[in-house]
């Protein structure tokens, strides 16, 4: 017999553990084939196009300006620097709006499950016309209505009437610190009222542990906070000076300023995504048995202090895990400022720079390493932060 | 828009990750176009004068005439063009992955874009310069009264980068407001969130025609830039960048020889004059270098005009033109105090 099966030498073919480490094997050489092939086809091809390829452009000067970034840049600056400013740019509109979402979603997914007729239906209302249309809509609507009705620079409109905030067609101004000496003794007298605030809490705690006695520990830390840092700063001899907008030109001058492609970002994106978020909140409160509320109120705690303590705190294992999403598409969909021109990474970098320097598949790359690191810590941290929710087993 | 992009983004890499190395340029696009049986001509977002649509959704200006002309030259008829209506960023990805076979779109031709791009630019076939709109209400009478002024602009132009040069150069700190999309830039401008708008000259006209009270903005008088707008082509297929070329060169040379649409077919039977004869391919054999058929120019000049009716037809006063004067500009012919030049038909 040529071809014996039984022939000893091929006995480990059948040994389930040396086939499940051949396969595994087979299929991470094929993937690392198929990736190599693509990488230097991809390559070859460029270079038969003459086209420039590596990542030496990142030094390369832009040429460029943008009107909004959180460190100095100048049209003289890499593009390297670019990346840096479209980053933070994002950073800040995505983290904002979570903020944003995340509040307001709660509050309506709440309102959602109220008992009152004519507020449960207007929360209802809210959600399903905002998640029924598409968000790049909602953005041009909210983009086009602030255009429509914000003011030009001269008759800029002044927020609180306080002389330091403005509202106009190119923006929300605001005040910039700058610092002096003395400024030490301020920050200190801030940080002590931090602390004496987080020992005035733990104190009330151990209070109510042991007594029962709720001590007034809201309007007690709110008065440290405020008087504190005040005396401090007065006695520092007022360290802090204030830049304080003015009109100069065609435009408010000095202090801070977030263009109104900013603001219609902000607003859209956390408008839109809290009636998701909504929808979660309310699944999650669901979720929790309706004994749970009828045990709490029988033990005397009020409506809102048994959604507090006992309803919210057990619907968070259900409402983390789409939470998640949630917020990673908030960051996610902040592209779509391309479309009114708010200088994020997919506008400032992905269209401009690309389109500006020619370096198509290094710049995708690297937007997508972006919005990829991005997610993933968001995922990262919200995994921590679910664990730490979730049924502790015994 | 972001499916687009990203599907363009996406495109350009797969397109060069999976085309074979040495394949990808062997077949020459004149033939791909004559196989295909009709011209991909890449145009941009509807804008007077240079491409736009008509109530009937047919594209009409002096890009799309190029785009018409090419198509004459090849297939002998004018109206075998498929038009593709890019967005600005998207312009050269979508010529790099073979999606366009031309592109003919106020595109800017300069140094980088033509070496570093894997695009070639055949010709000029209008030449403008950046200029800024404003109100007329806004009292600004000069570019260089913008200093500290807010102004709208388009992403991914050479217009942006002017900007940025000018504000530095005459200490102006100007603040760009970037758009990816010219209606959102527009309104934007309209609405009062820019000071000024900045562009080609001829584009801001276009724009400015499409405004419902056009009498309340005025173009500033400066020019801060050269900006020679020409049809593109890939780089390394030198007979299509020949054909291209000499199509719009023979847009010129027709008007400079007398010859339009009216009266090239009666000229061709009866001229004397030789290079008339060679062009229109009565005499000599221009048009085997060309890889096109003897009647090239002919079709050109008998379908799509010459130089002078295209522009006064879409740049001019032409009922559908947007009133730009030609007399005395650059895009006057070599002869009468412009750079409109064609080499010899020889």
């Amino acid at each position: 017999m040529p071809f014996c099966l039984d022939n000893s030498m091929f006995n480990f073919i059948y040994n389930e553990k040396f086939r499940a480490v051949l396969f595994q094997a087979l299929t991470f050489s094929l993937v690392a084939v198929g990736i190599f092939y693509l990488f230097t086809n991809t390559n070859e091809n460029m270079n038969a196009r003459d086209m420039k390829t590596g990542f030496d452009f990142l030094w390369i000067t832009a040429g460029f300006d943008t009107d909004f970034h959180l460190i100095d840049y100048e049209a003289g600056d890499t593009y390297g620097r670019v990346y840096l400013v479209a980053i933070l740019n994002t950073l800040l509109v995505a983290a904002l709006a979570i903020v944003g979402t995340t509040i307001i979603g709660f509050f309506v997914g709440i309102l959602r499950l109220s008992s009152n007729w004519l507020v449960a239906k207007v929360a209802a209302a809210y959600v399903e016309i905002l998640r029924n249309t598409p968000l790049l809509l909602q953005i041009i609507y909210w983009y086009l209505l602030l255009l429509a009705f914000l003011p030009r620079p001269k008759q800029s409109f002044d927020f609180l009437y306080l002389d330091v905030f403005f509202l106009n067609n190119r923006g929300f101004y605001g005040p910039s610190p700058s610092f002096e000496s003395g400024t030490t003794l301020f920050l200190a007298g801030i940080a002590i009222a931090i602390v004496a605030v987080v020992v005035l809490f733990r104190h009330a705690r151990k209070v109510q542990d042991s007594t029962g006695r709720v001590m007034p520990k809201y309007s007690w830390g709110l008065a440290i906070v405020v008087v504190v840092p005040a005396v401090a700063y007065f006695i520092a001899g007022q360290p802090v000076g204030w830049e304080v907008p003015i009109l100069k030109g065609f435009n408010l001058r000095g202090g801070w300023r977030v263009p109104p492609a900013f603001i219609t970002l902000l607003i859209a994106l956390a408008v839109y995504h809290s009636a998701y978020m909504a929808e979660s909140v309310r699944a999650g409160i669901l979720s929790v048995s309706k004994g749970q509320t009828e045990a709490a109120l029988s033990i005397g705690l009020d409506r809102g202090l048994a959604l507090r303590l006992v309803i919210i705190p057990q619907a968070m294992r259900a409402i983390v895990p789409t939470m998640i999403s949630h917020w990673m598409n908030v960051v996610k969909n902040s592209s779509l400022a391309v479309a009114i021109g708010y200088s994020e990474i997919t506008a400032l970098f992905m269209q401009t720079s690309l389109n500006q320097s020619g370096y198509a598949i290094e710049i995708v790359a690297l937007t997508m390493l972006f919005y990829g690191s991005v997610s993933l810590t968001i995922s990262a941290v919200l995994n921590i932060y679910n664990k730490h929710v979730q049924l502790v087993e015994r | 828009m972001k499916a687009m992009k990203l599907l363009a983004a996406a495109a350009v890499m797969t397109g060069m990750a999976f085309a074979g190395a040495s394949t990808a340029l062997a077949e020459s696009t004149l033939d791909i176009v004559k196989k295909r049986g009709h011209l991909r001509c890449q145009v941009g977002q509807p804008s007077p004068g240079f491409y736009n649509l008509d109530k009937d959704g047919n594209w009409y200006g002096s890009d799309v005439a190029v785009c018409q002309t090419i198509a004459a030259a090849i297939f002998g008829d004018s109206s075998k063009v498929e038009y593709q209506s890019v967005s600005t960023p998207q312009r050269f990805t979508a010529m790099a992955n073979g999606e366009s076979d031309v592109l003919s779109r106020t595109t800017t031709w300069t140094l980088l874009r033509d070496t570093q791009l894997g695009l070639d630019f055949t010709t000029v076939n209008f030449y403008d310069g950046q200029g800024f709109m404003v109100r007329v209400d806004s009292g600004i009478k000069s570019s260089l009264e913008l200093a500290g002024a807010t102004v709208c602009v388009a992403t991914g132009t050479t217009t942006e980068l002017n900007l940025a040069d000018y504000s530095r150069a005459n200490n102006l700190d100007i603040e760009p407001v970037t758009f990816e999309d010219k209606n959102v830039r527009n309104e934007t401008f309209y609405k009062g969130g820019c000071d000024a708008v900045t562009n080609d000259k001829s584009g801001l006209a276009s724009t400015k025609a499409e405004f419902p009270d056009p009498e309340n903005f005025m173009i500033l008088p400066e020019t801060i830039s050269k900006e020679p707008l020409g049809p593109v082509v890939r780089q390394g297929d030198s007979n299509w960048n020949d054909i291209v070329m000499w199509s719009v060169f023979a847009l010129v040379a027709a008007e400079e020889l007398g010859l339009n649409s009216g009266n090239v077919e009666s000229v061709r039977s009866s001229t004397t004059n030789a290079e008339i004869k060679r062009m229109l391919g009565v005499e000599g054999n221009l048009h085997e270098g060309l890889g096109l058929s003897k009647d090239w120019a002919y079709d050109i000049v008998s379908q799509v005009g010459n130089y002078a009716e295209v522009y006064e037809a879409y740049m001019g006063g032409g009922e559908r033109g947007i009133g730009i004067t030609r007399a005395g500009s650059q895009n006057a012919l070599w002869n009468q105090g412009g750079l409109m030049y064609s080499p010899p038909f020889r």
